[in-house]
Order: C-alpha cells, then structure tokens, then sequence
C-alpha cells in the first residue's frame, strides 16, 4: 500500500476521518490524507427502503483513483445498502484500490445506549482496516478476533481488534501487531 | 488461507436477477466458499452435470423454468444437496410450498447477513463436512496457542497447572487476584486449551457500567425495548453461545443482576431486554473478582447462592511483588515484543534498570510491568534500557511547574507529549497510557493542534 486518501463524504463524517488520518497512516504505516470533496449522494437514495445504495456510492469514489496509487477510503454516515442484504457496514473492490465505509449504525445512540465517542472511534477504525484489508486482496478471516472477521452486526465488531492476525498479516505482507 | 480444492463447500446461485447473482456470488466468494452461478434452471442443470454441489440458493420465480420445478431435478440428480429458496417477501406461501418438498430453509429478500451466515453455516453442518471444520479448527490453534503466561515462580507454576487441569473439563472458574496479575489473560488460556476454542471468548467488565446498561449488554435487548433502541441488540451471553463468557469484576454487581447471573448460570436460557423469545446459550463461565468475596458475602452484599454457584474451582494470581523472580524474565519478554512491534534495535535490559525493576514493588503488577516495558521501548533510543526510560524515575517531568485546574494540567501534558512524539498518536497513547481514541477525543476537546 503507497497511502491512503480518506473521503468524508458526509459533514458529520469529518470527525471520525480526522481520527482515522492518524491512525491508519500508524497502522498501516503509509500516509494518509483527507480529501473533501463536494459529494452529492442524492440520487443514490431507495425511499422505499430509506438507505442508500452503496455500490453506487463506491462507484462514485472510482474517479479518484486515477493519477495516483493509494487507496481511497469514502466514509459515510447515513445507512447503506445492496440489493440483497438489509444493511452493509461498507464495501470494498476486492484487490482493487475503493472502499466505503458507514459509521451510521456504529453509534451507540441507534441501539438506545448512551452515546459513546471513544468506542464510535474504534468501531470506525475496524470497520476502515476491514475494508482496506478487502482492497489489499484479503478475503474474510473465521478468526473471530481478526480485524478481517466478517462482522454480521455491532456485537462482532466489538469482539474483533483492530489489526489483522498472523495469518492475514502474511498474505497482507505485514508485519504483525497481533499480540 | 483456504487451500483451495477438495475441502471448500461449493454453493451455486441460481436467480435471473443479476444484481443478486452478482452480490451472493461476492458475499460467498468473501467467506471462502466455492461458487457459481446460473441465470436460470437449464444453466443451472449444466452446472449440475459438471460439479458437485453442497448448497443451493433456488430464487422461486424463473422465466425459463420454476424453482419447484429445478428442486425436483436437483433432488433426482444430488439428493445430498442442500436447498435454500430465496423469495421475494410477497411469496412466502409458496416458499413454504417448497420446504414441504424438500427444501431446507428459504430466505425472503433483502437477507439480514446475520441470517444468511447463519444458514448457511446450518446447512453444512447439516452436510458434515468434517474436512471444513478441521481446517478452521488448525488455524485457530495457531492463533490461539499464541497466549503466554510467563514466569517460573512455584506459584506462577501452579496457576499453569490449574489452567491445564480444568480447561478441558467444561467447570466454572473463579480468578481471584489484584488488579493487574493477569486474570484475562488466564481466562483466555483456559478458553484457549478447552474444546470450546473455535467459537469466541466473550469478555465483559461487570463492574464498569451502570446496572440497566449492564442488563442490555448482557441479555440483548429487542428493538424498542426502550427510548432510542431502533436496532435489536445481542447480548454478551448469546455471542458467547460455543465458546466462553469472561465475567470480569463478578464483585461489583448489584443484587438485582446477581440475582439474574444465578438463573443464567443455572438454566443457560433467558430473554432479551424486551423480548419475548427464550433464547439459550450454551457457554461456559470464567469469572473473576480482585474483591474479598466471602466478606462480601458476610455483609450480605453478595449473594452466598451465587458464590457458590462461581466457586468451583478457583485460580489464585499472586501478586508480582511476591514473585519477584520472575520480574526479569516478564521484563525481557515484554521488551522482546514491544521491540519487534516497533521494530527498534534495542537489545536489552541494562543492569542498574534492571534492579530497579526487581526492588520496584508494582502496586499495578505484570500490566504495570507491561505498561513501563513499552512505554520504556517508546522512549529509548539507546542500545538498552536505561534508569531514566523507566516511568517512576521521571515521572513528574515538569509539570510541577504548572499551576491551575487539573484538566489545564492534563492538557499540558497531552500537548507535551504529543510534541515529544512528533504527534504519533500511537506512541503518545502508549506514554499517556491511554486508548488512542480516548486520547483523540482528549485531543479535539482540548483543541490541540500539530504546529
Ligand atoms: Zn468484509
Ligand atoms: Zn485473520
């Protein structure tokens, strides 16, 4: 991985974007920068289902690969969907260099908790190493602690760190932060 | 990761809709599975005529044949497969249909992946397919074989001898010790050594939340079960359904939720906060307390039936101050993993640090060691670890300088080491021992910026 290029593409998504500038930039060792960008998502609105469709958010972030070689990670935070499933956390080009990232159902506040900014901040993180794993080739991980588990809801991102076990580290190339 | 081949479950997606085709096939393909798809039935009985296949996702209405009609064919040409008819919401009767014919579940459009993954995890354990699971259960070994527990004393040995006498055995277990010896640390080795490895450890801290969050978190709750809940929730003893619960600070708890510990602990069933579905979980319990239970239990602030119900076999941690033979060995490895990890050419302990760190009498025990060991790796820049890399020889800098309120103090600080580390916020979480995003949040409040 050369960097990484982070795309709030909604206002309140700046926030988590700043954390993940420096954090992923530590994680993965490489630079990582925001860029903002004036992002319309309108059209990709389903009012029959009120998310929005996340493929096509993904594809909107493809234009912004081009000229460069980091990876580009669009951060969200309104509720994203595919056709087939209910909800996505996000999505990744497998191998490829785009992915998508919502915070929306990371907040504590959606399942009647108090809100909780520290751990907004560390599900973001997971969710954004997660699919950063997805575009470095990475398939899911049966590891439940493994940042590359597949987490089906909230519960199993809070089970799994932040970083790749030994196993995805190999066929990542890093080295392993797994202790 | 998968070796490809033999041991791979192969799924095939017949839908005329390309883009459910399209996501299943990424979402298989994701989680390691063999798949293919077909547009319709006739594709899909090429596809049959070339492969085996262990699971089936049949979408109901086809133009060129109708999924009762392909279920038939499949049942005729692979009766061992495994079908799943995926439908529309409208058309859940003649799914219904279809199971009275064979078919194992169906899924009604869109899936909740929750759903799918349990599904499909269903229908191959239907199947047995021994060679599966045995790939996943060497993997995890691997990972999980990894926790140490480090030490030589008479009484670290013992605690070793204890974890590998009951982790087979599927008994609850108390840890008791200060805070600081390891109590997690032990939980896990027990989890890791004990047949319940391949499904999660789940740990929670009793004592850290209020009594009607703590219920949430334990039992779930249902969406709407109170203000704001618009998504249901999964308890901590739901995910640890297979595998372990970790009950951490069990001395802190109010009546009222020692009172529900015990018929959980009894019965293994409950419900969600809100809900009206038994729901049963088979997990084991590890609990562990740094509290003198039995006066608890004498003043009545816990309960005698519950103590009882934990106290099976318990595990006592010494304190590091009464193993101190084994301070240089832990100090070594915790410098041996911090270098690795931030790959610093240091090679050792220098002798006078070293002493220091045996008279030292560690309040915080083997975390506090840890903490100083890796904040002592941040710090050093020479070829060992000297006196003044360790925190109690400096440890005031020179904050005493600074006067006002404790949150302009602790600003100070932040924005010093933050400086000192060149606004890695890795390595100043690790000197400030902090979360790092309990120290960005600490930083956005304060407003700090990178000059
Ligand atoms: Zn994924
Ligand atoms: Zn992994």
């Amino acid at each position: 991985m050369q960097g990484i290029f982070l795309i709030p593409i909604t206002k309140s998504s700046l926030d988590v974007a700043t954390f993940l500038g420096f954090t992923l930039a530590e994680l993965f060792g490489v630079p990582c920068d925001i860029i903002e960008q004036d992002f319309s998502i309108a059209q990709h609105y389903n009012s029959e289902r009120r998310q929005y469709h996340s493929t096509e958010i993904l594809k909107r972030l493809l234009p912004l690969a081009e000229g460069n070689s980091r990876q580009i990670l669009g951060i969200i935070d309104v509720d994203l969907y595919i056709p087939i499933l209910t909800f996505v956390y996000g999505e990744a080009q497998l191998g490829k260099r785009c992915a998508l990232i919502s915070i929306f159902r990371l907040y504590q506040q959606f399942y009647g908790l108090p809100e909780d900014e520290t751990l907004l901040l560390q599900r973001s993180e997971k969710e954004a190493v997660h699919e950063l794993g997805h575009t470095l080739g990475l398939p899911h991980c049966q590891n439940f602690e493994c940042v590359m588990h597949y987490s089906h809801s909230v519960e199993y991102i809070d089970i799994k760190r932040n970083v790749f076990c030994p196993d995805c580290s190999r066929m990542a190339g890093f080295r392993s932060r797994w202790r | 990761m998968e070796d490809a081949g033999a041991s791979r479950v192969r799924i095939l997606v017949v839908d005329d809709e390309f883009s459910v085709r399209d996501s299943l096939r990424a979402w298989f393909e994701n989680e390691g599975y063999d798949v293919d798809v077909a547009a319709g039935g006739k594709e899909a009985l090429v596809k049959l005529a070339q492969k085996e296949w262990d699971v089936f996702f049949l979408d109901l209405k086809m133009p060129d044949m109708s999924g009762l009609e392909l279920q038939q064919k499949i049942k005729e040409i692979q009766p061992s497969g495994t079908i799943i008819i995926i439908t529309a919401y409208a058309s859940v009767d003649s799914a219904v249909e279809a199971m009275k014919s064979g078919a194992y579940d169906y899924l009604s459009k869109p899936f909740d992946a929750d759903h799918l993954a349990l599904l499909v995890r269903n229908a191959i354990e239907r199947k047995k397919l021994l060679d599966e699971t045995t790939k996943l259960k060497t993997t995890l070994k691997r990972v999980y074989s990894a926790t140490e527990i480090i030490g030589e004393s008479s009484g670290i040995r013992q605690v070793i001898e204890n974890i590998e006498a009951v982790a087979e055995v599927d008994s609850t277990v108390l840890i008791r010790g200060e805070s600081g010896t390891g109590k997690e640390i032990v939980a896990r080795a027990i989890h890791a050594n004990s047949r319940r490895r391949y499904a999660p450890i789940v740990t929670i801290n009793c004592g850290a939340l209020p009594e009607s969050i703590l219920e949430s978190e334990l039992f779930g709750h249902e969406k709407g079960a109170f203000t704001g809940a618009q998504y249901a929730r999964k308890g901590k003893f739901e995910m640890a359904d297979g595998g372990t619960i970790f009950l951490d600070e069990i001395g802190n708890i109010s009546p009222k939720i020692q009172m529900e510990f015990l018929r959980v602990l009894e019965d293994k069933k409950f419900f969600r906060v809100g809900g009206s579905k038994e729901i049963r979980a088979d997990f084991r319990t590890i609990a562990a307390t740094n509290k003198d239970l039995e006066a608890a239990m004498a003043s009545g602030e816990f309960r005698s039936d519950l103590f009882y119900r934990l106290n099976v076999f318990v595990i006592d941690l010494p304190p590091l101050r009464e193993r101190r033979g084994d301070i240089p060995l832990l100090a070594r490895h915790f410098l041996d993993v911090y270098r690795q990890q931030m790959n610093k050419p240091i090679t050792g302990i220098s002798q006078a640090a070293m002493n220091i760190l045996t008279d030292y009498d560690w309040p915080g025990n083997v975390r506090e060691l840890e903490n100083a060991m890796e904040r002592s790796v941040v710090i050093c820049k020479e070829k060992d670890i000297q006196p003044a890399h360790l925190p109690f020889s400096n440890a005031r800098l020179e904050e005493g300088g600074s006067s006002g309120s404790l949150e302009a103090i602790q600003m100070h600080h932040i924005k010093k080491v933050l400086e000192q580390t060149d606004w890695n916020i890795s390595k100043a979480s690790i000197l400030l021992q902090v979360d790092r995003a309990t120290l960005y949040n600490k930083i956005k409040k304060f407003n700090l910026q990178k000059q």
